[in-house]
């Protein structure tokens, strides 16, 4: 959206731009000049975002041909190809290792569906009960950033401590104060640990989406919200008449983001489990990582990075089609 | 800063719910907060066994014995290093590119964005072998030392949140009114003249925004930090995965530099985060 806009404008400029104020000076090379700098101004991006991310991206894909062992990933160029043998073994569901991955796919679908669910719900609620002034309302909205501000690796290792089976907090309150458990559960191993992971996940990730929507809510203008007390609706009429469908586009961006996010992350697991998460929470990034750096099976890890990115992007580009036409169905 | 909504009072039911919800957000936002403060001031025997709310006794000792179980602040060090030069380059190389973008037009401008915005959605696993292959060959091939050094560790994250500041400075350059820039143009700056003098001062808030999100981003990551440092260029990601011996882990220790290595990430934040809304507002949601 950002994109379009910034393009006709552009056009105005140049068109409004292209009577050159000097015209005695050398003509050629100041147009020269001005073609070329922003081709100049965007090439310390354009070698990085190269060597950084598409590069290796490329290399990565042709990685996934190649039958890669311990012993030629030093020369990986020159291994043997192997065709698509490193996708068959990752998508086939009756052996070991694609039935892994499919199992490890549903847990992230599921982790990513609820943590994003609840990140939104959260920060949307707190966003809007924070819209108006009341004593407090500045402390608040401070303390609800601290968990967004916090280096992640601290935040999950605390949470790990609080999760830990005989010194942790959770186990204290639950069976020892509460009585709600008959005797301390595990909290990072065997089943439990997905209800471990989508709380750290949820704690570090809603504040964004309170963050998108706080600033998303300046951009409603004051009148609506008068002219429907003045027809007489209350509070929550208008939150859900005005405050939640003005939000829609913002939304739209903010849960896109959300799930690529939790769906990619590595860090939460990383730091809560350590290099191997238990199979309940083993989510994808983990799991490739483990079969590309433990298991030294670099040619499918590959594979599975890239069936990862294609699924990122098919959801994506669908997404993005299904909500731009239902913007352009609610602009006619 | 958001607008009021209608003069009318607030019925009960939402008052109600407001503060109900409010004080379990606040508590469970809190928890591990409250945690981690406390656990930091408790004699070792306290964390070790049954978790208790309130410490046995008091006690500073964890503060001190930080700096001597890991070197932590060799850590420090690394990661000031690191995520400081990492936001630097990020931002300056983010503000040449969005005002390229915002400000001209050429060809190749749709295709630079589009690609830009979708190695968001790489999944970082994907090119972290490759790159680890690329840094490596550089290195044999040219004597840079890129794996394992700071420098491999800062080029790499100042193109993580490269995409998103450059994406939101568009945002942000694109409400610096043109007219601004144009008229320093007419009034014989260069195009950077005009850049500097006129568009980064009056964008300063978008800059500061994205300034924040990188050093975030570097001060926080864990997966290459864990795969690209050896032992003399580690950083606290890592490094604080040291307090955990064979036997037992130091919680106390641990929750000890956990606080010092947020506090300044998290005060840094705390006082910049208007810009961050208003980075927001301006830039990322349209």
């Amino acid at each position: 959206m950002t994109t379009t806009t910034a393009t006709a404008e552009a056009d105005r400029r140049t068109v409004s731009g292209s009577t050159p104020g000097a015209a005695r000076g050398p003509r050629r090379t100041g147009r020269i000049r001005r073609i070329g700098l922003p081709y100049l101004l965007l090439l310390p991006a354009l070698v990085l975002e190269l060597l950084v991310h598409l590069v290796p991206m490329v290399i990565g894909i042709l990685m996934s041909f190649k039958a890669l062992t311990r012993f030629s990933i030093r020369e990986w160029g020159a291994a043997p190809w192997s065709g698509l043998d490193n996708y068959k073994v990752s998508v086939d569901i009756n052996a070991p290792a694609g039935e892994a991955l499919l199992h490890s796919f549903w847990v992230t679908c599921g982790f990513t569906v609820l943590s994003v669910g609840l990140c939104w719900l959260l920060g949307t609620a707190a966003a809007i009960f924070l819209q108006d002034t009341f004593r407090g309302r500045g402390l608040l909205r401070t303390l609800f950033l601290v968990p967004y501000a916090l280096p992640v690796y601290t935040a999950v290792i605390t949470w790990a401590f609080m999760f830990q089976h005989d010194n942790g907090l959770v186990n204290h309150v639950l069976h020892d104060q509460l009585g709600l458990t008959d005797k301390p559960s595990f909290w990072l191993i065997g089943d439990n640990s997905f209800i471990a992971l989508l709380t750290v996940s949820v704690w570090k990730g809603w504040p964004f989406a309170f963050l998108v929507v706080m600033a998303g809510l300046q951009n409603i203008p004051k009148e609506l919200y008068e002219a429907a007390a003045l027809d007489g609706a209350g509070m929550w009429q208008q939150i859900r008449r005005i405050t939640l469908p003005s939000l829609r586009p913002v939304n739209q961006v903010l849960v896109l983001v959300l799930f690529l996010w939790t769906f990619n992350d590595f860090n939460t697991p990383y730091v809560l489990f350590g290099k191997a998460a238990p199979e309940a929470a083993d989510l994808i990034s983990i799991h490739v990582y483990q079969t590309t750096f433990a298991t030294w099976n670099f040619g499918t890890g590959s594979a599975m990075s890239v069936l990862l990115l294609l699924f990122l992007l098919v959801v994506t580009g669908l997404y993005l089609l299904l909500t731009s036409r239902r913007r352009k169905t609610a602009d006619v | 800063m958001a607008p009021p909504r209608s003069p009318m009072a607030a019925p009960r039911s939402f008052l109600w719910a407001r503060r109900i919800f409010l004080t379990l957000l606040t508590g469970f936002v809190l928890l591990p907060v409250y945690v981690m403060v406390s656990s930091s001031l408790k004699p070792l025997q306290d964390v070790s066994g049954t978790f208790r709310w309130l410490p046995s006794g008091l006690t500073i000792r964890p503060y001190i014995d930080i700096w001597s179980t890991v070197p932590l602040a060799d850590y420090f060090v690394n990661s000031v290093i690191v995520a400081g030069a990492a936001t630097v380059c990020s931002v300056v190389i983010a503000v040449f590119a969005a005002y390229a973008v915002s400000r001209y037009r050429f060809r190749g401008k749709r295709v630079f964005t589009v690609t830009v915005l979708s190695t968001q959605m790489f999944p970082g696993i994907l090119f972290l072998l490759p790159l680890f292959l690329i840094y490596v060959n550089i290195g044999n091939a040219t004597g840079i030392a890129l794996f394992g050094s700071r420098g491999g560790l800062i080029l790499t994250y100042l193109t993580f949140s490269l995409p998103f500041s450059i994406w939101m400075l568009i945002g942000y350059f694109d409400s610096v009114p043109r007219d601004l820039d144009e008229a320093a143009l007419v009034d014989g700056c260069g195009p950077l003249g005009a850049l500097f003098r006129v568009v980064v001062p009056a964008a300063i808030p978008g800059i500061v925004a994205v300034a924040v999100y990188a050093f975030m981003t570097a001060w926080g990551e864990v997966l290459f930090a864990s795969v690209m440092t050896n032992d003399t260029t580690r950083t606290l990601a890592v490094g604080l995965q040291g307090y955990a011996t064979q036997t037992e882990v130091y919680w106390n220790q641990v929750m000890a530099a956990s606080l010092v290595v947020s506090v300044p990430v998290v005060a840094g934040f705390l006082l910049l985060q208007r810009y961050l809304v208003a980075g927001l507002t301006a830039g990322a949601v349209k």
